[in-house]
């Protein structure tokens, strides 16, 4: 704790911890008193002197409803989680693979693959978006979930192989060398001692890769175009802006309801999601 | 023998069949080379396909004058001259270096401040970290639309809250005002970014010993020195390394412009990848698009060229 007198502590602790709290968490409050506000109390003018910006006295439903019956939300949602899953298990069925024989095993050019696959992870998706949606529509994927599925894993693989590299890399080779010695075959050894020892980095690299797929947007906005394809952010961009007018209500509520399944997830594996933070960057 | 081995190696051994008996696909797999072969292969033919391939394909576009529907013809360099003498694309340039050094020098200064805090003990702190990260995990495009509605020039409750402080007189037209409009991106962009950095430089902290800051301070050194030559040095590596994540994706930044400004006001906020992205899918010019994303890449190599420098220096230190 800080040292000195009481006023210190409130001097560099608790107010700027507050602020930084408040500061991080009210465009989520905002999100939310805006979805249950009605219409006519939404779009009252700031300077209106009856305007009261932190509550509602008549919290209505009326968005959400709006949201869920009159557009294709609840399919956009079920699309994303669809494409989030799919491209999450094919990235951390490579992932473990690759990872694992970059750490593990001994092959020719295996140090200049191990850095190929680093540079990757460092290539934004926005370098690419162009040329790939010719090779998409080359391949006949454009406005299907495939399109995406196939995509993601190519800034998921990395990210994966690097994090569970590093993992790997922790597990003592002894484990392995044991099972050897006994007799197991070398891929027995790796599926059945190696992978289940590996599971909390396997959970990190997967919560990661669901959440990175669930948020990305400009692949999902250029490879497809017709609205029940969609994903969340690119469905609530797209088709709850009419030209200029903007659905606010509808608008904060679909913001709302999307973000539920990422914090769901992230809700319940903090830890491993932290971890797997801090493992993308140690590397 | 069973003495050595543990829980698992014996059901394992329990299916232990004398090497010549195995299958010929186990055989064939204890090869270390064949095996890692085999593991490599999906990854690589996914990479090869999705990445290596459009970057081919996209120096390929770059030199014709394709469009969307129209197969183009080879121009040479005429994509990049045009590019090259193109105001709004120098525009994009300034911008995007603007925006990521800007904002790469707040979300440092706030991510340290932030984890120095967090590295407290007090109550609630592992509730607090969890709460703090939402940010960063929620989709940037969805909390971004809550940040556009909060900057509504008319339904502002930013300018109703500055108003009532006694900060401002009229109303701050956010994003209307090319200025302001930067700055607005560049609120969100840090809002953002800062738990990123203050969780992974929590970590890098936390592998600090504190005996390290007890031995200062016995020595007599106050709380800035402590961090100034205790703290700062051996969080430097770590540091390095967000820093060069950071400035990647943020040099490539792409939705958060996209919502909140769509580029301009008159192309005030226009970054490389929403004037990409305007030109090459909004007006269907393929090929100039694809010559403006490919012009990120030799800059981004620069920057990534000078931090990897920096951190190999940072660690031999």
């Amino acid at each position: 704790m800080i040292e000195g007198a009481k006023w210190r502590r409130w001097v560099f602790f608790y107010v700027p911890v507050t602020a930084f709290v408040v500061g991080l968490l009210f465009p989520f409050y905002w999100m939310i008193i805006t979805t249950i506000r009605p219409d006519r109390e939404l779009y009252r003018p700031w300077s209106a002197p009856n305007y009261a910006p932190f509550w509602t006295t008549h919290p209505t439903l009326e968005h959400i409803r709006n949201l869920l019956t009159e557009t294709l939300f609840s399919t956009w949602m079920l699309n994303t989680m669809f494409i989030s899953l799919a491209a999450t298990a094919i990235s951390l069925f490579c992932g473990l693979l690759a990872g694992y024989a970059l750490s593990r095993l001994k092959f020719p050019y295996a140090g200049l693959i191990g850095t190929a696959i680093f540079i990757t992870y460092l290539v934004p998706q926005t370098l690419l978006f162009i040329p790939l949606a010719d090779i998409i529509r080359n391949f006949k994927l454009g406005d299907s979930p495939w399109a995406l599925i196939l995509t993601y894993p190519t800034f998921l693989i990395p990210f994966c192989t690097w994090l569970l590299m590093g993992y790997f890399k922790s597990i003592p080779k002894e484990l392995e060398e044991c099972a050897r010695i006994d007799g197991a075959p070398r891929w027995k050894a790796m599926v059945y001692i190696i992978f289940p020892v590996a599971i909390p980095g396997i959970l990190s690299a997967g919560i990661f890769a669901f959440t990175l797929s669930w948020n990305e947007f400009i692949y999902a906005l250029v490879f497809l175009s017709s609205p029940e394809q969609k994903t969340v952010p690119v469905g609530v961009t797209s088709e709850l802006v009419r030209g200029d007018v903007f659905f606010w209500g509808e608008l904060m509520a679909g913001a709302l309801l999307g973000s539920i399944p990422v914090a769901f997830v992230y809700s319940f594996f903090v830890e491993y999601y932290v971890s797997g933070i801090t493992g993308s960057v140690k590397g | 023998m069973a003495t050595y081995g543990s829980a698992s190696t014996v059901a394992l051994r329990q299916q232990y069949v004398p090497a010549a008996q195995r299958g010929p696909i186990t055989r064939l797999l204890e090869d270390e080379r064949r095996l890692a072969f085999c593991l490599m292969l999906p990854t690589m033919v996914l990479l090869a396909l999705f990445i290596a391939y459009p970057f081919v394909n996209g120096i390929l576009l770059a030199v014709t004058d394709t469009r969307v529907g129209m197969p183009g013809h080879f121009v040479g360099l005429d994509n990049f001259t045009k590019i090259w003498r193109d105001d709004i694309f120098h525009v994009a340039v300034w911008n995007t270096c603007l925006y990521t050094f800007v904002t790469t020098v707040f979300k440092l200064v706030l991510g340290l401040w932030l984890a120095l805090l967090l590295n407290r003990h007090f109550r609630g702190k592992a509730f607090m970290r969890a709460f703090i990260l939402l940010p960063f995990i929620i989709p940037t495009v969805l909390s971004t639309f809550a940040w556009k509605w909060m900057f509504d020039p008319t339904f502002s409750v930013l300018n109703w809250v500055l108003f009532h402080v006694g900060i401002i007189q009229t109303r701050i037209n956010w994003l209307g005002d090319p200025v302001m409009a930067m700055v607005s991106v560049i609120i969100v962009n840090v809002w953002r970014g800062v738990p990123f950095y203050a969780i992974s430089l929590l970590a890098g902290l936390q592998t600090i010993s504190p005996e390290l800051h007890e031995a200062a301070a016995i020595d007599g050194a106050r709380a800035w020195n402590r961090f100034r030559h205790v703290t700062w040095p051996l969080l430097l590596p770590v540091t390095l390394v967000i820093v060069l994540f950071s400035v990647i994706q943020t040099f490539a930044d792409f939705q958060l412009v996209y919502v909140l400004t769509g580029g301009g006001p008159a192309n005030a906020t226009q970054l490389f990848a929403t004037y990409a992205y305007q030109l090459g899918i909004g007006t269907g010019l393929l090929s100039q698009g694809a010559a403006i994303s490919l012009a990120i890449f030799p800059i981004l190599l620069l920057v990534v060229i000078v931090q990897l420098i920096y951190i190999r220096r940072a660690e031999t230190l």
